[in-house]
C-alpha cells in the first residue's frame, strides 16, 4: 500500500484516458466526413434529373432548367488547363527525377513546387486576372478581357506542382537497372527516358495527372475573375464562361429553393467525379504500380 | 553539325578494340565495324545527340518555369497594386479612419476611397487561429490512434477517408455549411455558448444569423483537418521503431511511450504540419466567403460578422467601385501571397528536417 501503487494507478488511467481522446478524436473527424457525405448524396440525388445535364439554367425565379452549360464549360476549362499543366508538370517531373538528381537547382525546383502548391487559389486568380484581364493589349488574342482562356491558365498553373511532384516520385521508383539495360541497348538517353521511364511510370503519373485534374476541377475562387460566369451555353476560349464551382457557389447563395436544389445536385456530380478520381489514385499506388519491375 | 562525329567515332572504337584481345575466338570470326542491329537501327533514324540536348533543354525549361511562374505572379501583383502603395503606403495595412459623422471607427470605404487592410487581417488571424485551436487536438489524435493503436484492418479505410476529407473541394464545404452548419450553430451552440461563456465577451448575443468568425474557424477546422492528420501521421512513422521498444522496455505505459518516445521526436515536424495547416487556413476561399458574414469591421465578439482578407478579394473584386479599390484589393492578395510562401517555406523546412534521411523516404 502506498504511493508506489497509486502512482501505478495513474499512469493506467492515464493511459486509458488518452486512448478514449484518440479515439473520440478519430470520430470526431470522420463524423463530419460521413454527415456530409450522406447529406449531399441525400440532398443530391432528390433533385438530380435528366434536365439538370440537357438544359441551360431557366431565369432567376423560374423552378426547373439544369447545369448544361456549366458541365460543358468545366469540361473546356479543364481541357485547357490541363493542356498547359500536365506537359509542364510532367517535364518537370522528368527534370528533377533523371537530371536533376540531387543538384541544388533540383532542391530549389522541389521547394518551389511545393511552396506554389500552397499558393492560396484567390491569388492565382488575381495574379490571371493582372496578367491576361487587365491589360489591354490590341493584337494578342484572348488578352484584355474576362474569357475562359484567362481561367484555364490559373487552372493550369495550379495543376504543374502537383502534376510534378507525383510524376517524379513514380519516376523514382523505375530500378536503375531498367534504365541501365535501354542505354546498354544504344537507345539515346531521351529515348531511354519517354519510352523506358516514363513508361514504366505511366500508370503512377496519369494517376497523379488525375489527382491534379479532381483538385482543379473544384476550383472556384480562381476563377471568379477570369472565367466570370456565363448563363449561357458558350464554347469561345474568347468569352467568359461557366463552370461547376462557380455555379454551386452562385446558386448556394441565391434566395430561391429551387436554385438551391440545382446547386446540391451540381455538388454531387462534382464530388461523384472527384472520389471516382480519388478512388482510383489510391487503388493504383496501394497496389503498387511497379509491382513488377521492382 | 560537329556533333555526330564523336558519337559515330566511339562506337566504332570500341568495336574495333574488341578483335585486338587475342584469347576471344569469337572476336576474329565477326566483322571489326560491324554495329549491333539495334545501333543499326537507331543510328538510321538520325543524330541522337541533338535530340538528347534538346530533350534535356526542354525539360530543364519545364523545370524552370515554375520559378517564372512564381516569379510572375510576384511581379504582377507588385506592379498592379502600386496604386494604392503610393497613397496608403505601409499604413495601408494598420492605420485606421474615423467617420465623420458618427465618429466610430471606419476600415473600408470604397465609395471614399479610404482604405485600410486592418479588418481583413484581423478576420484572417481570428478565424484561422480558431480553425488550429478545433483542428490540432483532433488531427494529432487522429494521428496517434492511426499510428500506434489502430488495429490494422481500420487504417487502411481510416486513411483513405482523411484523403477523401481533403479532395473535397472548398465550395462544397461551402454549401454545406451555409446549409447545415451555420442554423446548427445558430438555434443549437450559438446560444449554449452565449448561455456559457459570455461573461469572457468572446460570445455577445447581437448577431442572430449563425454567421461570422465561429463559423468560419470551424469549416476551416475541417478542412484544414486531413493535412494536419496526414503529415503528422508521415512525420510519426518517420520514428525509428527502437525508440518505441526502447521506451517500452523500460516499463512505459503505451501512453508514456508515445509521449515520451513518439512525439518528443516528431515534435518539430508536428509543428510543421500545424504550420502547413495555417498556411492552408490563411488562404481558403470560398467556404470562409460563404459563411464569415463579409462585414469589415473589427469585433471581440466570436460570434459576430467579419471578413477575411480572401473573402473580401472573392467578394468585391468584380464589383470594385474604382481603381483604387481594385488595386487595394491587389494589394490586399499580394500581402496573403507573401505570407503563405513564407509560411509554406517554413513548414516544408520544418517536415523535411524530420523526415530526412529516414528509410520510409529513402526511395
Amino acid at each position: 500500500m502506498g504511493a508506489e501503487n497509486f502512482k501505478s494507478r495513474i499512469r493506467t488511467i492515464t493511459d486509458g484516458a488518452v486512448t478514449v481522446l484518440a479515439i473520440l478524436a478519430t470520430v470526431l473527424v470522420v463524423l463530419p466526413l460521413v454527415v456530409i457525405f450522406g447529406y449531399l448524396v441525400y440532398k443530391g440525388a432528390s433533385s438530380l434529373n435528366l434536365a439538370f445535364f440537357t438544359e441551360i439554367p431557366k431565369p432567376e425565379g423560374e423552378n426547373g432548367g439544369g447545369m448544361a452549360n456549366a458541365i460543358v464549360g468545366s469540361a473546356v476549362l479543364l481541357g485547357i488547363s490541363s493542356a498547359i499543366g500536365v506537359p509542364i508538370g510532367i517535364g518537370g517531373g522528368i527534370f528533377l527525377a533523371e537530371y536533376g538528381r540531387g543538384t541544388k537547382l533540383a532542391n530549389a525546383v522541389r521547394f518551389t513546387a511545393d511552396v506554389l502548391n500552397g499558393v492560396p487559389s484567390i491569388v492565382m486568380g488575381l495574379a490571371a486576372y493582372a496578367l491576361i484581364v487587365s491589360p489591354h493589349i490590341g493584337f494578342l488574342p484572348f488578352v484584355g478581357h474576362f474569357s475562359a482562356f484567362s481561367g484555364g491558365v490559373a487552372l493550369g498553373i495550379m495543376m504543374i506542382p502537383t502534376v510534378c511532384r507525383t510524376t517524379e516520385e513514380m519516376l523514382l521508383m523505375v530500378p536503375h537497372a531498367v534504365r541501365e539495360a535501354a542505354l546498354g541497348l544504344g537507345v539515346p538517353a531521351w529515348r531511354s527516358v519517354l519510352s523506358i521511364t516514363v513508361k514504366t511510370a505511366s500508370p503512377g503519373i496519369i494517376t497523379g495527372c488525375m489527382l491534379a485534374f479532381a483538385r482543379v476541377a473544384g476550383e472556384t475562387a480562381p476563377l471568379l475573375f477570369t472565367a466570370l460566369g456565363n448563363s449561357f451555353m458558350s464554347t469561345s476560349l474568347d468569352r467568359p464562361i461557366e463552370a461547376l464551382p462557380l455555379q454551386i457557389y452562385v446558386y448556394a447563395l441565391s434566395p430561391y429553393d429551387d436554385q438551391h436544389r440545382l446547386a446540391w445536385a451540381g455538388a454531387l456530380v462534382l464530388i461523384s467525379l472527384i472520389v471516382v478520381a480519388v478512388s482510383l489514385v489510391r487503388y493504383v499506388t496501394s497496389r503498387g504500380v511497379l509491382k513488377g519491375a521492382s | 553539325m560537329i556533333a555526330p562525329v564523336p558519337e559515330i567515332r566511339i562506337s566504332q572504337t570500341q568495336f574495333q578494340r574488341e578483335p585486338k584481345t587475342p584469347d576471344d575466338p569469337r572476336a576474329a570470326k565477326t566483322a571489326p565495324a560491324e554495329p549491333s542491329p539495334i545501333r543499326q537501327y537507331l543510328l538510321s533514324r538520325g543524330n541522337s545527340a541533338i535530340a538528347d540536348r534538346g530533350f534535356k533543354i526542354l525539360m530543364v525549361l519545364c523545370a524552370l518555369s515554375i520559378f517564372a511562374i512564381v516569379g510572375l505572379i510576384a511581379w504582377q501583383l507588385v506592379a498592379s497594386s502600386q496604386m494604392t502603395w503610393q497613397k496608403f503606403g505601409i499604413g495601408f495595412f494598420y492605420k485606421t479612419f474615423t467617420n465623420s459623422v458618427t465618429n466610430e471607427p471606419l476600415y473600408w470605404d470604397p465609395v471614399n476611397e479610404q482604405f485600410s487592410a486592418l479588418p481583413f487581417i484581423y478576420g484572417t488571424l481570428v478565424s484561422s487561429f480558431l480553425a488550429l485551436l478545433i483542428a490540432v487536438p483532433l488531427g494529432v489524435g487522429l494521428a496517434i490512434f492511426l499510428t500506434e493503436m489502430s488495429p490494422r484492418v481500420l487504417r487502411g479505410p481510416l486513411a483513405f477517408l482523411t484523403e477523401l476529407l481533403a479532395a473535397i473541394p472548398s465550395v462544397i464545404y461551402g454549401l454545406w455549411a451555409v446549409f447545415v452548419l451555420v442554423p446548427l450553430l445558430r438555434q443549437y451552440v450559438n446560444p449554449l455558448l452565449i448561455g456559457l461563456l459570455g461573461w469572457t465577451g468572446f460570445f455577445t448575443n447581437d448577431n442572430p444569423t449563425g454567421l461570422g468568425f465561429l463559423a468560419g474557424g470551424v469549416i476551416l477546422a475541417i478542412m484544414i483537418l486531413p493535412i494536419i492528420s496526414s503529415l503528422t501521421r508521415e512525420v510519426m512513422s518517420a520514428v525509428p521503431h527502437s525508440q518505441r521498444e526502447a521506451v517500452l522496455a523500460l516499463g512505459a505505459t503505451r501512453w508514456e511511450m508515445i509521449s515520451m518516445g513518439v512525439l518528443r521526436n516528431a515534435r518539430i515536424g508536428i509543428v510543421g504540419a500545424i504550420i502547413l495547416g495555417l498556411g492552408r487556413a490563411l488562404g481558403e476561399t470560398m467556404a470562409v466567403t460563404m459563411v464569415i458574414g463579409n462585414t469589415p469591421e473589427i469585433h471581440r465578439s466570436l460570434l459576430s460578422n467579419g471578413s477575411s482578407m480572401a473573402a473580401v478579394i472573392a467578394n468585391e473584386f468584380t464589383e470594385a467601385v474604382n481603381d483604387v479599390h481594385r488595386t487595394a484589393l491587389i494589394e490586399i492578395g499580394l500581402a496573403l501571397f507573401i505570407v503563405t510562401i513564407i509560411v509554406n517555406g517554413l513548414a516544408q523546412i520544418l517536415v523535411w528536417a524530420v523526415t530526412r534521411g529516414t528509410p520510409s523516404q529513402v526511395r
